[in-house]
């Protein structure tokens, strides 16, 4: 029988790399990986200033007015239009993996993964289309 | 075009060196030579002090995996030509501790692996003289993708969580527990839910997506990962929704 003789001072002797703060810099696989996750920040950023606005509604007419005037200024709609590309570019690639995580079985035959996809870009259609005709329509 | 090709070699003597150095050698470039056969010749003609692990030379055994100017790859299944002029860079795997030159520590992996149980769990067995347990093709088609890993790590090498979060339980241990859980003769789906619907296990991953990219074998963990995570969610809502069901 072998037996591993002095085994911490082999692992002492191990050298651990470190994972330099700038890994994704170099491929643009992983660039494209950082960008997916940073859309979190202008998704989230949006979510609360939406949550300030609902607030203002309840603060009256007033408080709606002031808080819409400052939306309309050039940087927030700027913000916006950058939060808006960013979501559909989160959503868009989310989509796009779903039949990766989603691998559903009719009896003994798969469902095609382009299916899968196509039908949670419908869902996603089909709920902005109703979220928008009930804002509209108030 | 030329007839040799440079290639720059990470060295790790921990004897003489704090930290790895790069090491050129000229190797004959032949058409039909992949990266370890230069590896193989610098070591029976150059420097037999050069350390590396090897075995099948037929992308089996998966012990041959390095990173190849910054890729992991299988250095059975990579050819010198693909890098001409070079010069091609190789480095023992990432986000492994090295034990020396191109050898990596892989006991951390090791005890991922076992902890997720990749065995068939039974709850009873059923005699021998009741014969096999029979599959359909399609329940075999279920599971036999994730069964092909060879456990070379090339996807813990590509895997950026795993490099920064070491506790992450990792592509191929988790690609393999869905091996066995997809197996339909398999009970220990629970067991083994206990062990990597954690943050250390699943949750951690991010999808990167690169575990896939770099398989030698087409296995896709990170596509387990995912299925795994709504598998994980499906339990969870049942277990609200349904505290009275079977549960465990």
């Amino acid at each position: 029988m072998i037996v591993m003789e002095n085994n911490s001072s082999v692992q002492s002797k191990l050298y651990t790399r470190k994972v330099p703060i700038l890994w994704w810099m170099h491929r643009w696989v992983d660039i494209r990986f950082i960008t997916r996750e940073l859309t979190s920040i202008f998704v989230a950023t949006y979510a609360v200033i939406f949550l300030f606005y609902i607030r203002s509604v309840s603060q009256g007419a007033e408080a709606f007015a002031e808080f819409s005037e400052k939306l309309s200024s050039p940087l927030l709609i700027g913000f916006h239009v950058f939060a808006l590309a960013a979501l559909l570019y989160h959503s868009i690639t989310w989509f796009n993996l779903a039949p990766k995580a989603m691998v559903i079985k009719i009896g003994e035959t798969k469902i095609p993964g382009l299916l899968i996809a196509l039908m949670n870009y419908a869902g996603w259609i089909f709920i902005s289309i109703v979220i928008g005709w009930l804002i509209l329509n108030s | 075009m030329t007839d040799s090709i440079k290639l720059e070699v990470s060295r790790y003597r921990p004897e003489q060196e704090s930290e790895p150095v790069f090491q050129s050698y000229e190797v004959p470039l032949r058409k039909d030579w992949v990266i370890l056969d230069a590896l193989n010749y610098i070591k029976d003609y150059v420097d037999g002090t050069l350390s590396f692990r090897w075995s099948c030379r037929m992308g089996v055994c998966g012990s041959c995996g390095m990173m190849v100017n910054g890729t992991p790859v299988l250095t059975c299944a990579t050819f010198l030509e693909k890098f001409a002029p070079g010069p091609i860079r190789v480095e023992p795997l990432a986000n492994f501790p090295v034990s020396r030159d191109l050898i990596i520590e892989m006991s951390d992996f090791m005890n991922k692996l076992k902890s997720v149980k990749p065995w068939i769990i039974r709850k009873e067995e059923k005699p021998v003289e009741e014969g096999e347990y029979l599959q359909t093709p399609s329940q075999l088609d279920d599971y036999k993708q994730y069964s092909m890993c060879i456990n070379c790590m090339l996807c813990y090498s590509a895997c950026p969580v795993y490099g920064l979060e070491p506790a992450f339980t990792g592509p191929a241990a988790i690609a393999l527990a869905q091996r066995y859980n997809l197996d339909n003769r398999d009970k220990g789906q629970s067991q083994r839910m206990e062990a990597l619907s954690t943050d250390e296990g699943i949750w951690q991953c991010t999808f990167v997506g690169e575990c896939s990219a770099v398989c030698p074998k087409s296995v896709d963990p990170a596509g387990a990962i995912q299925r795994y995570k709504v598998a994980a969610t499906e339990d969870w809502w049942k277990s609200v929704l349904m505290p009275w069901g079977k549960g465990k």
